[in-house]
């Protein structure tokens, strides 16, 4: 004890008496990786807590805010539709998933160099983050691809059948995910703005990855499902939205993960993003219930809570480029845009999307996208740099307008995508299980008719 | 013996609990329930979805006490759990034909 207290004691000293007998070279070399290494270690353990922060998102968030919107005997299946995706995805992920979006392949499709997560590591991958290691990178990029079909399980919530959603799900990551997340963020992907894209779009963390593909795709899902049993006849209420109200306030701590975590290092860029990311959403909060409060007399709780995933949703591919004021004029936008999508639009065509994962998540995602083009500066980011190293302006603020357009097309295309990919998708499930559930096993609930258990047994 | 019903507003029943307390009555049964009379439910909205909630929630007492001591329990619910508004609720008196108490076998108002 006493002499490794006395070691302890000198160590310094004999540091110093080894740094003074080597070469200025030298020392510069010892720095230089000391000083690597301080960064790397910044960096990656910000870069672990968001990849944490992003599977909160799913689980408990998701799973709170879907679980409490539907009617108790469904509870238990839908909070399961945002659980087993932490299981299923990411078995896939480290199968294929990650080579499919990451390796550098095809502008559509990354190719397998990363099978079997084969040489992703603790080296890091320059392309996509230099200073923490790959595995890391790889590991917070899964949990996006758990999310986003999570999403669209908001649209077939209480009455798809749980065997083909597993289906669903595995070949929606395959057929529409992948190949979009390579597009947007994987190296020489179509529209990857800062690796080599040919259409340069910005989405800094996933306004048309995540948002605009599960969100189009849910529309989709409610469409071709039809509507709930008793839909507009039957009374359907939330059936606690308290559980909602906690699983939206983790949606929002989780998503400074999402966002500012999507500046890939503990960065002024990161702070630029988490800032963005909260004042979008207070905004779109209080979007939401302003227009509520004059259209039905009374602000409600739900509407509240419904605002700020809006204002989230939308603010997503603009966070790391956008300065606070735009922020929050972007989520005063989306607050009030999908306000009218899940009221008048959604009754007014008559679709069943049952917890409103399109009107939310689709038509958020789309406001964000384009207004993104629109605010994007390059005062907030100036990563985009010509050959030569000039820092490029980025959207309409900075003087080009053509990048809406650019931003229009990556919409158009993720709407595209998403629509062909999952129609034919259901048509697989649906050909090969059925997708919707049995007329009595949705009057009795999926928990007691897919899971063989009830969410609350009080009485036991 | 009488069975006396009463459907009350449920934050009247600590009220009418003391006031029964208060004359010697400490044997009841109670119910959440829900229900309405003339008394209009009122309007709720999800995301767009309009609900016309009528059915509301009221607590039903129950309880059984000898003919002679029916209409002082009456009134003293009726005074107890009266606001003067609509949706106070309904008192209910019936016949029994017979009471059992279940440990010993007790018969008549002796098992009350």
């Amino acid at each position: 004890m006493r002499y490794r207290f006395w070691v302890a004691l000198l160590a310094p000293s004999v540091a110093l008496a080894q740094a003074a007998s080597l070469s200025p070279e030298a020392r510069l070399a010892n720095l230089e990786v000391a000083v690597k290494s301080a960064q790397s270690a910044g960096d990656n353990a910000w870069m672990l807590v968001s990849a944490a922060l992003v599977l909160m998102m799913t689980g408990p968030g998701l799973a709170l805010f879907y679980g409490g919107l539907v009617r108790r005997k469904n509870v238990l299946g839908t909070m399961m539709h945002s659980f087993i995706l932490m299981a299923v995805i990411t078995v896939l992920w480290a199968i294929i998933g990650y080579s499919l979006a990451f390796g550098e392949g095809s502008p559509v499709l990354g190719d397998l160099r990363y099978l079997f997560l084969n040489n992703v590591g603790a080296a890091p991958n320059a392309d996509y983050a230099a200073t923490i290691p790959q595995q890391t990178y790889m590991i917070y990029q899964l949990m996006f691809a758990i999310i986003t079909p999570a999403l669209i399980s908001g649209a077939f919530a209480e009455r798809m059948k749980f065997s083909a959603m597993l289906l669903f799900t595995v070949l929606w990551a395959l057929f529409v995910y992948f190949p979009l997340a390579h597009m947007v963020w994987g190296k020489g992907g179509l529209l990857n703005a800062f690796l080599g894209g040919k259409i340069p779009c910005f989405d800094f963390a996933g306004g048309t990855v995540v948002h605009i593909s599960s969100g189009v795709s849910a529309l989709v899902c409610a469409l071709y499902l039809g509507k709930r049993k008793g839909y507009q006849s039957e009374p359907m209420k939330p059936h606690s939205i308290v559980l909602s109200v906690i699983g939206a306030c983790l949606l929002w701590v989780g998503w400074f993960g999402f966002n500012a975590g999507s500046a890939l290092a503990a960065s002024a860029l990161a702070t630029s993003a988490f800032v963005a990311t909260h004042f979008a959403t207070a905004s779109a909060v209080l979007g939401w219930l302003l227009v509520e409060w004059m259209r039905n007399g009374k602000p409600s709780v739900l509407g509240g809570i419904s605002g700020a995933v809006a204002g989230l949703v939308a603010i997503t591919p603009a966070s790391g480029f956008v300065k606070p004021f735009p922020a929050l004029l972007i989520g005063l936008v989306a607050g009030i845009v999908c306000f009218f999508m899940v009221t008048a639009v959604k009754s007014k065509f008559g679709y069943d999307d049952t917890l409103d994962a399109f009107g939310v998540h689709g038509a958020g995602g789309t406001v964000g996208a384009l207004l993104t083009g629109v605010f994007a500066t390059s005062a907030v980011n100036d990563s985009l740099k010509d050959a030569s190293g000039k820092v490029l302006p980025l959207g309409l603020v900075d003087g080009v307008p053509g990048q809406v357009f650019n931003q229009a097309i990556g919409v158009a295309i993720s709407w595209i995508l998403a629509i062909v990919g999952t129609l034919i998708i259901l048509k697989i499930c649906d050909g090969l299980l059925g997708v919707r559930v049995a007329p009595d096993q949705e009057l009795d609930g999926l928990d007691v008719s897919m899971h063989g258990e009830e969410g609350y047994n009080l009485e036991s | 013996m009488k069975k006396i019903e009463a459907i009350i507003q449920p934050h009247k029943l600590e009220d009418v609990k003391e006031a029964l307390k208060a004359i010697g009555i400490d044997g009841m049964t109670i119910s959440e329930v829900r229900g309405h009379g003339r008394q209009k439910g009122h309007k709720e909205i999800y995301r767009g979805m309009e609900y016309q909630v009528d059915l509301l929630p009221k607590v039903k007492l129950e309880m059984v006490v000898p003919d002679a001591r029916a209409d002082e329990v009456i009134r003293t619910v009726v005074s107890s759990a009266r606001t003067g508004k609509i949706g106070d609720g309904k008192v209910f008196v019936f016949d029994v034909a017979e009471a059992i108490r279940i440990r010993n076998d007790d018969r008549g108002e002796g098992a009350l």
